[in-house]
């Protein structure tokens, strides 16, 4: 029978969750080192057992730890991102330049062929590459220096490389995101970029149509249609038919446009999620209510799934890299809240119920689906 | 040998439970504690000082003998019973944040 494997990152370590297909019973395994904040943990496609996790501290700096049993050991592997050349400037919060300070590993996306490549999304905004189960780790710094890095700035969690897709068609196609500089799209493995925001409209920035600047907060795509793309936004949910070329937006009759996650249902294209969230600045659900909406048409009309979720008094946030599907054949959807909840659904959305409760603040969330 | 205690989690990176000693070659500076220390444990590079730049992560001090080594030279001697043995180098991480 199949089994289905979360991964969870939080701010004091990671824990991993497995159950039976039935995903109805659940032992809970953590915490993974312990007392650091785990910004993100993924297992490689091509080896399950093969994790990489990003633990980071405010003491310790950056470690990169690798797990070759499923996550039940790990071993520290290189932690020095160095960017390539002189790195320059981008805008600071003010507008003035600053100089590009290595931070921390927001995102960690193996290769979907080879167990020992990965790539990471690091703070401040670059794309680096490991091709030795990330003992050493080289800058991919085409991105980064094709041109509008001086135009990127920080959002207000930092000018982070959050979101990397790998094209399962094409292996030199890879996206990645950026807050707040937008989406960009590399079609030769990584040596050359390009901004990929038209029909992005934010009007938090000069231009509200600029090439860059615009505050992503995730991409998703469905492994069988890679040139079809849906986003996140600061505000609005779009979508582009067309691998980043043109964007739409789909927000339709959400209650606030704003969010963080967004992800695909794993055997309906067209199924999509998003967790809505109040802002300016609330970062709650609105009303108290934690809602997951639905569209089964790829966006604009959307379904509020609220079967085991709160339905008042919660105040909690779901963060970029929080949601994630399974691919059993009734997809499995999950989230994790900065109040440590992970909630699962067995069937899709339709109804809820929390794996876990009490874990610190949850700031990623991926699945994996083993034989 | 040059006595170090290192703050608890950095304890449980290299997976010792008490102090480690390391062999310094010449003068015991910081520096050459530390390039002894990350030779011996390599997964301490970049915990303590950055890769590139070698300054001292901000959220960590060295301490020594009472007193607090942290803004003295990297190349500059340590105290006398730290390089004998008799007292030990004091990495430590500074008891702030969440």
């Amino acid at each position: 029978m199949s089994e289905v494997r979360v991964l969870v990152g939080t701010r004091k370590g990671a824990f991993i969750l497995t159950s039976d297909g039935k995903r109805t019973q659940w032992d809970i395994s953590g915490p993974h080192l312990g007392g650091w904040e785990l910004y993100h943990l993924k297992g490689s496609p091509a080896d399950p057992n093969r994790l990489y996790a990003s633990q980071s501290s405010g003491w310790f700096g950056q470690m990169i730890q690798r797990s070759n049993d499923g996550g039940k050991t790990w071993e520290a592997v290189g932690n020095k991102f160095v960017y390539d050349g002189v790195p320059g400037t981008h805008q600071w919060y003010d507008g003035t330049p600053h100089p590009w300070e290595f931070k921390r590993v927001w995102h960690l996306e193996p290769s979907l062929t080879d167990p020992d490549t990965v790539y990471a999304g690091v703070e401040d905004a670059a794309l680096f590459r490991s091709v030795d189960g990330g003992q050493t780790w080289a800058e991919l710094s085409g991105l980064r220096s094709h041109g509008t890095g001086p135009r990127w700035a920080p959002g207000a969690g930092g000018m982070c490389l959050h979101t990397i897709l790998l094209d399962p068609s094409d292996a030199g196609r890879i996206y990645i995101a950026i807050s707040a500089a937008g989406a960009f799209r590399t079609d030769d493995g990584g040596k050359t970029w390009r901004p990929i925001n038209r029909g992005l409209h934010s009007e938090h920035i000069p231009d509200p149509t600029a090439e860059v600047g615009h505050c992503v907060h995730h991409i998703a795509m469905h492994r069988t249609r890679p040139s079809v793309l849906f986003m996140q936004k600061h505000w609005d949910v779009l979508r582009s038919d067309n691998a980043g070329d043109l964007w739409q937006e789909v927000s339709g009759n959400l209650p606030t446009d704003f969010g963080f996650v967004i992800d695909v249902h794993a055997h309906e294209p067209e199924t999509i999620y998003v967790v809505p969230i109040k802002s300016d600045s609330e970062h709650y659900p609105p009303d108290g209510k934690l809602r997951v909406y639905r569209s089964r048409t790829g966006g604009n009309e959307w379904e509020a799934l609220t079967k085991g979720l709160p339905d008042r008094d919660c105040y909690v946030n779901v963060l970029r890299d929080a949601m994630a599907v399974d691919s059993l054949d009734s997809c499995g959807v999950y989230f994790g809240t900065t109040g440590g909840q992970v909630y699962a659904s067995a069937d899709a959305g339709d109804s809820w119920a929390p794996i876990v409760r009490d874990l610190p603040a949850v700031l990623s969330v991926e699945v994996q689906t083993l034989p | 040998m040059i006595r170090v205690v290192l703050p608890a989690h950095l304890r449980t990176l290299v997976r010792v439970n008490g102090e480690v000693a390391v062999e310094v070659a010449g003068p015991a500076t910081q520096r050459s504690v530390l390039d002894a220390l990350e030779a011996s444990y390599p997964v301490l590079r970049g915990t303590i000082r950055d890769h590139v730049t070698q300054q001292r992560r901000p959220f960590l001090r060295f301490f020594a003998c009472q007193e607090d080594l942290s803004h003295e030279l990297p190349d500059a001697p340590l105290p006398a019973p730290v390089a004998s043995g008799v007292e030990p180098f004091l990495i430590i991480g500074a008891i702030a944040g969440g």
